[in-house]
Order: structure tokens, then C-alpha cells, then sequence
């Protein structure tokens, strides 16, 4: 009662889950592509495109797809082959045993006449296929955490993903390895199934204790012959049909002959009734789950394959770009790889925003398509993130997932843009002039203390930045400057032109040297600092104030 | 001759031409790369943003360079002005220098500014020489006119860079004349092609750009030559757009020096990565001595 209850349960949350995972796919919305597009219009264009591509040659480019990279996962194996086999041993592994012994009422008994559980090769094959998913999780779990390979960082759904797993399967193991030696497993079996007289009871027990593994409390052995032989004629009347030899279920066999010392007392503590508890009621919450963990990847990841196999940038419906996308983001299992492939990721030593690596970028990209509100401190943070970043395109050539990871950037760029939050050069040269309008008052006499000596004191990382003391004014740095060359009145553009920027640090004025546009249009030519006759760095002190800039930015947010 | 090839982040993303064709020449030349897989980001992109990441990411690429004991090629002119400040910045700061290496210790790697930077045309002017690719030269150019853009990241700040002369630069127009072409004087040859500006301020971006373009159109150039991909792209991908906006065609194609230089070296077009379909730049054969 209490299992079916929890099995219909966790179905309807699966399902539930399923439902809203998918619907996301058509209310996400990365940057442009579908601009306010209704669900229904992104339904109708997905349908009409699975459709025109079941009805086109695209079909069997599909048909290939599915068997070489969904099924077989040839695009694992061509990267990486441990990890192929961690993944094929996983997959393969779980599937089978789901097929075969989760839906046995289902599956296997309807497929085959004579099949029971404890009967070979079906016996065997359970523990076979338990050993697949245990090699492969133990591959998981050594290159995750003990590889000396560089790792990204593990997430708590990267620990739940392996913790179900491991639970399922090692309880599953120590399920049928205490049913094995649990002598009231079989009393109930030996009620139910064999009609024995009281003095058949011994021998038969004895069978089983001898050669099934049973632990019984009331015979021991070593056994004489003519009891075990009787034994085997009742075994072979009453279980020999539902029964191979235990040894067959090599793990389980395993622990049951580890357990032997204490199993009378497992049994009496009915720890295999705990067990069956233990090992259902994870499989459940792993299927409920599923929709809401990285599991769900085994829908989205093979939709990824198939979208990318058939759909063209240029001639699809933008509807549809939108869609796979979406699913796109779903079909991320946090492998880590684009990160440690990553041209910038280096840069995450020096400046700790987790949103330069591109898995975790990955994150706050889901975040900002589901359409929630974030706080404008989160949001600064993923912009400056998501624009350090060199367009290098790595991260989509590694991804075992096929996505398009640089096109993902590229709407999360529009998407931020949109939310106010642009490339963060822009940002600062439209922002930074408005919060300091001491450049537009021209006819302000100026104060010229106090001296802002935190805002010196900063300047001087590079060593080169403190340079501009040396200015004596002759205006050479402005005058070959190409960019104040280019405007008639450049100080209506600029602000400060770069002479005057030195003479304002010189005074300690951030507010002037912040806000003038010059630093912002500055087009790094390095001119001016070849030709200044003092050998300011003029060029660096800019580079310097930009760093400045945003760390006062990052400040005042 | 043996250089790390340090191809950047541009160049294999948006203008793989360069790397097909710059390989291939130096391959005709002599000259052997090795990749190194691990190479990444030269700091370039992280200047505005952080200076010590910027530093970081330099110095990392050249830590990896020291460790295979290899001189280092980059092809790209920002990635090469950024390399040689990172490296020139590490060896003058001993403070900066003690940073970055306790980062870089934490993967095997050290740096103290002592791996040789050069860039793609350096080592075709300073490496392999004039004479020996003059040698090599089979079909020379004949009454090409074209307009070398030396890119500001390799010339500037000339302490620094080590490219060739700040104000009177010939190490390009050496390695155009070599070819048969006539390296033509244009005023702006020097000034900056408008690309960092790009996605900042793409107003003032193309407006360098354009005024470039029209000083060399002024000066007659049959084509533009580059050696840096942002520079190309600003002048190749870019020009439509630039011109288009503000109402000015000055249409002067572009093309990278490891193209013009391999189509006389006997290279056929698809080795250096020529595509078909851009007629402007296909024309560029018509000058060919027969």
C-alpha cells in the first residue's frame, strides 16, 4: 500500500515536473530571437518544424543522429574515451536494469514466459548490469574529485546526481545480499511455495544452508550426504524452478557471504526490510526529482543533438532559436569542460566572479531567462562576467552537449543590454559622465583640496600609472592625440582631454578624471605616450583609471 | 628556426585564413611551429578590467613558452604588444613579478620575463631574412600598389615593443617591396584602425577607419596589407559597414600579408585560405608576374 502510494506519487510529480520543464522551453527567452512571442506562436513553430523536418531528407540525418550520438554517445568517444565509458556504463547500465528489473512485471515478464528474477541469466544480468553503473560511477567519482586533472567546481546537484545513484544501486546490492542469508526470507518463500512434511523440513534447510547461502539459526552444518541428497530432490520439487545458484549474483553473493558472521542478527532486525525501504523510496525521489535535477539532461541532451543536427542559424524561425536555447540550457550536466578550456578563465584567479567561467555563467543564464527579478547586485556581477569573455569560441567546440555555447553568450549579452546592464566599457562611458557633472560646470571656480589621496594612493599598480606627476603640461599627448584630433570641439565630447587628465590626477580630482569620456574613448594607440617628452605613461594611466572605475562602480553598487 | 605558435583568441575564432596562410608560408619558409595547447588568453581583453589579470594571463602563456624553452610567434599585434608589456612589466617589478609567479607556481608554471616575443612579421623581416624569402619568391608582383598598416599594439610604446622605429617604421614596407609591390607613403599609416573601439564605440571606431581607408584610396593603394586580425577585420569585415553608415565609400580591399605574400611564394589559394567568392581579394592574383 504504502509503495504504490509513493510510486503513483513521485510518477505525478514526475510528470508535473516534465510538464513545466518543457513548457519553460517555450516561455524562455534569451536576448531577442523570439521578442514577446507568445507560448502558443512557439508551440505552433516548433510543430511546424519537427514536421516540414519528418517529411524532408532531414529524417535521416536524425535517424544517424540518434543512434550514433544519442544512443551510442560517439561524440563522447571521440573526446574522451574513460569518459565514454564512465557515461555508457552509467547510462547503459541504468537503463538496462530499469528495463529489466524496475519494469520487470511489465517488461520482462511479458517478453519472457520464464522469467524470474532469481532465475539465470536474469539473475546474473542484474548484478551484471549493477556492476556497469558501479564501474562507471566509480570513473565519475575519480575523475571528479581525485584526477589530477584540473576539475571546475562541483555543485551541490553534481553531489546529489552521484549520491542518488550511489544510493539506489548500493542498497539495491545490499538488499539482495541480506535476502540471501536472511533465514525468515526463507521461511516466508518455503510457506508460500513448497508443500513439505515436518521432517522434510531439515534436509531442505539444509540444501539451502549448504549450497544457497541461507544463514539458519536451527541447522549448521557440515552435512551428511543422504540429508543433502534428500534435500536436493525437495529443492529440485519446489524451488529449482524459480532458483539458480546465488554465486550467480556475484554482488550480492558478495555480501551475503561478508554478512554471514552477523546475519541472524541482520535478519532478526529485519535490516532486508529496511533495505527494500531504503532502495524504493530512493528510486522514487530519484524519479520525482529528475525533472528538477541534472538528470533531466537525458531529454534535453538528445534534443540538442537532434536541433543542432537539423536546424540552420540563418534559415530558421526565430521562434524556434529561442526554443533550443532554452533547451539548450537544460541539456548542461556541468561537465566543467568549457571551463577548463576557457582562453579567460585564468582571469578568475584575480577577479572572483564564478560568472567568467562559462559553466557557471551557464547558471546565472538560467536565472536571468526564467524572467525572475534579480537584484541589481547580482546583475552586476553577471555582466561583468559574461563580458569577460574573448569570443574565442572554445567552450562550444569542447562541449560533449553540442550546445552553442557562444551564441548563448552572445543573447545573454542582448538579454543584459535589454535589463539595462550593457557591455561594461558602455556602461561606464555613458554612466560614469552623468554621476560626475563637475566637467559640464565650466564656470565653477574648483576647490582644490582636499586631495582625494585614496584615489592617488590606488593609482600605482603597474608602477607605470604614477607617472603622470611628471606632466609639466606641454599638451604634446593631446595634440597627437587621433581621437581628440577627430572632433572639433573635443571637450564637449570628452570631458577632459589627456593633458588635462594628468593635471587633474595631478590635483587628485577623481571626480573630473572619472568623468571624462576621453577614458572611455580612448582608442589605446599609444601615441600620446610615445611622443610625451617626460615619459608619462599616458596611455597606461588611462588603462589604470578604467580598472579604477569599475572597482568604484563595483563599490557604489 | 622553431616558434611557439601563439595564435590568440581571434584569429582561430573569426579569421582562420590567417592561421592557414601564415602556417603555410612559414612552412615554405622553413620555419617550424608547435602548438601548445594550453595557450589562452594573452590579457589583451582584461586591460580595461583588471591589471593583474591581465598580467596573470599573459605571463601564463609565456610561463608555458619558458617551459618548452621555445621562442614565442604571435600573430595577432595586440596579443603581441600585450605579451611584450606583460613580460616587460614582470621583469622591471620584482614585487608584481613575486604576485603573478605564486599564482603561476600553482600550476607548475614560473615566469621572470625571459622568453623572445616576436611577432608573425618580425620573424619573416628579422628570422628568415629578405634575401631568403626573396629566394623563395616565384611569381613577383607586378604594378601593385599597396598601403601597409603597421597596427599601434606592435609599434607602441616602441621602449617596450621593440617592434622597429616608432615614427619611421620599414620593417613592412621591406617585406611588401620584397614581394614586387610597391609599398606606397600615406600619411595615416600609422594611426590606429578604430578596432579596440569596436562594441564601445562603434561611431568612432568607423570613423577611424573610414578616414584611414580614404587617406589610403588618396594615395592610390590597390590594396590595404595587414598583419593583425583586428585590424583585418576592422579593414575587411568592417569596410561595408563603415562606409555604408556615413555615406563614403572609400573602397580599398584588405588583405593579410601572409596571403599576398603566399600567393608569390607559389602557394595556391585554398592552402592560404582565399575565399572564393571575395572577388576584391581574388583580383589580387591578376598582379602576378605570369
Amino acid at each position: 500500500m504504502f509503495y504504490t502510494i509513493t510510486l503513483y506519487a513521485s510518477l505525478v510529480i514526475f510528470c508535473i515536473g516534465l510538464v513545466y520543464k518543457i513548457s519553460n522551453w517555450f516561455r524562455f527567452n534569451i536576448g531577442q530571437p523570439a521578442g514577446n512571442m507568445s507560448v502558443s506562436t512557439r508551440i505552433g513553430a516548433a510543430i511546424k518544424g519537427i514536421l516540414s523536418t519528418f517529411f524532408s531528407v532531414k529524417v535521416f540525418t536524425l535517424i544517424k543522429v540518434f543512434v550514433l550520438d544519442v544512443l551510442l554517445q560517439a561524440r563522447l568517444l571521440r573526446k574522451d574515451f574513460v569518459r565514454w565509458l564512465a557515461h555508457i556504463c552509467i547510462f547503459g547500465g541504468f537503463m538496462l536494469l530499469l528495463l529489466m528489473h524496475a519494469l520487470e512485471t511489465h517488461i520482462s515478464s511479458a517478453l519472457f514466459s520464464d522469467y524470474y528474477s532469481t532465475l539465470n541469466p536474469f539473475m546474473f544480468l542484474r548484478d551484471f548490469f549493477g556492476l556497469m553503473v558501479f564501474f562507471g560511477l566509480a570513473l565519475v567519482i575519480f575523475r571528479r574529485f581525485l584526477s589530477k586533472a584540473p576539475r571546475p567546481t562541483t555543485n551541490g546537484m553534481d553531489y546529489y546526481a552521484i549520491i542518488i545513484l550511489a544510493v539506489i544501486m548500493i542498497s539495491g546490492i545490499l538488499l539482495e545480499g541480506t535476502k540471501i542469508v536472511s533465514h525468515s526470507v526463507y521461511e516466508e518463500m518455503v510457506e508460500e511455495y513448497a508443500v513439505l512434511d515436518e521432517e522434510e523440513e531439515i534436509p531442505l534447510e539444509s540444501y539451502w544452508v549448504d549450497k544457497f547461502g541461507v544463514v539458519s539459526p536451527d541447522v549448521k552444518g557440515p552435512f551428511d550426504k543422504d540429508t543433502l541428497k534428500e534435500g536436493k530432490e525437495l529443492h529440485e520439487m519446489s524451488c529449482a524452478d524459480c532458483h539458480s545458484r546465488p554465486q550467480w549474483a556475484f554482488l550480492g553473493y558478495g555480501v551475503a557471504t561478508v554478512s554471514k558472521p552477523i546475519a541472524l542478527s541482520l535478519d532478526r532486525a529485519k535490516i532486508h526490510t529496511l533495505l527494500w525501504y531504503v532502495h524504493f523510496l530512493a528510486c522514487f525521489i530519484g524519479l520525482a526529482y529528475l525533472p528538477f535535477s541534472k538528470f533531466f539532461h537525458i531529454f534535453a541532451t538528445p534534443a540538442t543533438y537532434l536541433l543542432n543536427a537539423v536546424m540552420e542559424r540563418e534559415k530558421s524561425d526565430p521562434a524556434n532559436l529561442a526554443t533550443r536555447q532554452a533547451i539548450e540550457l537544460d541539456a548542461c550536466i556541468h561537465c566543467g569542460d568549457c571551463t577548463a578550456r576557457c582562453s579567460v578563465a585564468v582571469a578568475f584567479k584575480q577577479i572572483p566572479n564564478p560568472n567568467i567561467l562559462p559553466s557557471e555563467k551557464l547558471v546565472a543564464l538560467r536565472a536571468l531567462a526564467s524572467g525572475k527579478e534579480l537584484p541589481e547586485e547580482q546583475l552586476r556581477v553577471i555582466q561583468e562576467g559574461s563580458y569577460i569573455c574573448t569570443d574565442c569560441h572554445r567552450c562550444t567546440d569542447v562541449c560533449p552537449a553540442g550546445i552553442n555555447l557562444e551564441e548563448l553568450w552572445f543573447s545573454m549579452r542582448e538579454h543584459l543590454a535589454k535589463l539595462g546592464y550593457p557591455k561594461p566599457e558602455v556602461w561606464a562611458r555613458q554612466g560614469m559622465g552623468a554621476n560626475f557633472d563637475l566637467t559640464k560646470l565650466k564656470e565653477q571656480t574648483l576647490s582644490l583640496t582636499p586631495v582625494d589621496r585614496k584615489f592617488l594612493g590606488g593609482l600605482g599598480t603597474s608602477a607605470q600609472a604614477s607617472t603622470f606627476s611628471v606632466c609639466f603640461g606641454c599638451e604634446n599627448c593631446t595634440n597627437v592625440c587621433p581621437v581628440v584630433g577627430n572632433y572639433e570641439n573635443p571637450q564637449e565630447v570628452l570631458g577632459l582631454v589627456p593633458h588635462q587628465i594628468m593635471h587633474a590626477l595631478a590635483l587628485g580630482r577623481r571626480d573630473l578624471t572619472f568623468g571624462s569620456r576621453m577614458l572611455w574613448d580612448c582608442v589605446t594607440c599609444y601615441i600620446c605616450q610615445e611622443y610625451c617628452p617626460q615619459g608619462v605613461s599616458v596611455t597606461d594611466v588611462f588603462y589604470e583609471l578604467k580598472n579604477l572605475s569599475f572597482i568604484h562602480l563595483k563599490e557604489k553598487a | 628556426m622553431e616558434f611557439a605558435l601563439f595564435l590568440g583568441c581571434t584569429t582561430p575564432s573569426r579569421l582562420k585564413q590567417y592561421e592557414y596562410s601564415s602556417r603555410a608560408v612559414l612552412g615554405e619558409l622553413g620555419v617550424t611551429l608547435v602548438d601548445i595547447d594550453e595557450f589562452k588568453c594573452c590579457g589583451y581583453p582584461l586591460r580595461n578590467i583588471d591589471f593583474k589579470a591581465f598580467v596573470l594571463s599573459s605571463a601564463r602563456n609565456l610561463a608555458l613558452a619558458k617551459k618548452e624553452d621555445l621562442k614565442l610567434m604571435a600573430l595577432c599585434k595586440c596579443g603581441y604588444g600585450t605579451l611584450k608589456m606583460a613580460s616587460h612589466l614582470i621583469k622591471e617589478n620584482s614585487s608584481l613579478r613575486e604576485e603573478i609567479n605564486e599564482i603561476l607556481a600553482k600550476e607548475g608554471l614560473e615566469y621572470k620575463g625571459d622568453v623572445d616575443i616576436l611577432h608573425f612579421l618580425t620573424v619573416l623581416h628579422k628570422e628568415v631574412g629578405l634575401e631568403a624569402i626573396k629566394d623563395k619568391i616565384t611569381r613577383p608582383y607586378e604594378n601593385l600598389k599597396v598601403a601597409t598598416h603597421y597596427g599601434c599594439h606592435a609599434l607602441r610604446p616602441s621602449q617596450v615593443t621593440e617592434f622597429d622605429d616608432p615614427v619611421a617604421p620599414t620593417l613592412f614596407d621591406e617585406l611588401v617591396s620584397v614581394t614586387g609591390a610597391k609599398s606606397i607613403e600615406w600619411p595615416m599609416k600609422l594611426e590606429c584602425c578604430g578596432g579596440p573601439l569596436s562594441g564601445v564605440n562603434d561611431e568612432l571606431s568607423f570613423a577611424f577607419t573610414d578616414k584611414k581607408l580614404l587617406d589610403a584610396k588618396k594615395a592610390s593603394a590597390d590594396y590595404l596589407t595587414t598583419g593583425c586580425p583586428f585590424c583585418q577585420i576592422q579593414f575587411d569585415t568592417f569596410q561595408d559597414q563603415t562606409g555604408h553608415g556615413r555615406g563614403t565609400n572609400h573602397h580599398v580591399p584588405a588583405i593579410l600579408y601572409s596571403q599576398l605574400l603566399g600567393l608569390c611564394l607559389g602557394l595556391d589559394k585554398e592552402t592560404l585560405g582565399f575565399d572564393s567568392k571575395r572577388t576584391d581579394i581574388a583580383k589580387i592574383e591578376s598582379f602576378l608576374s605570369p
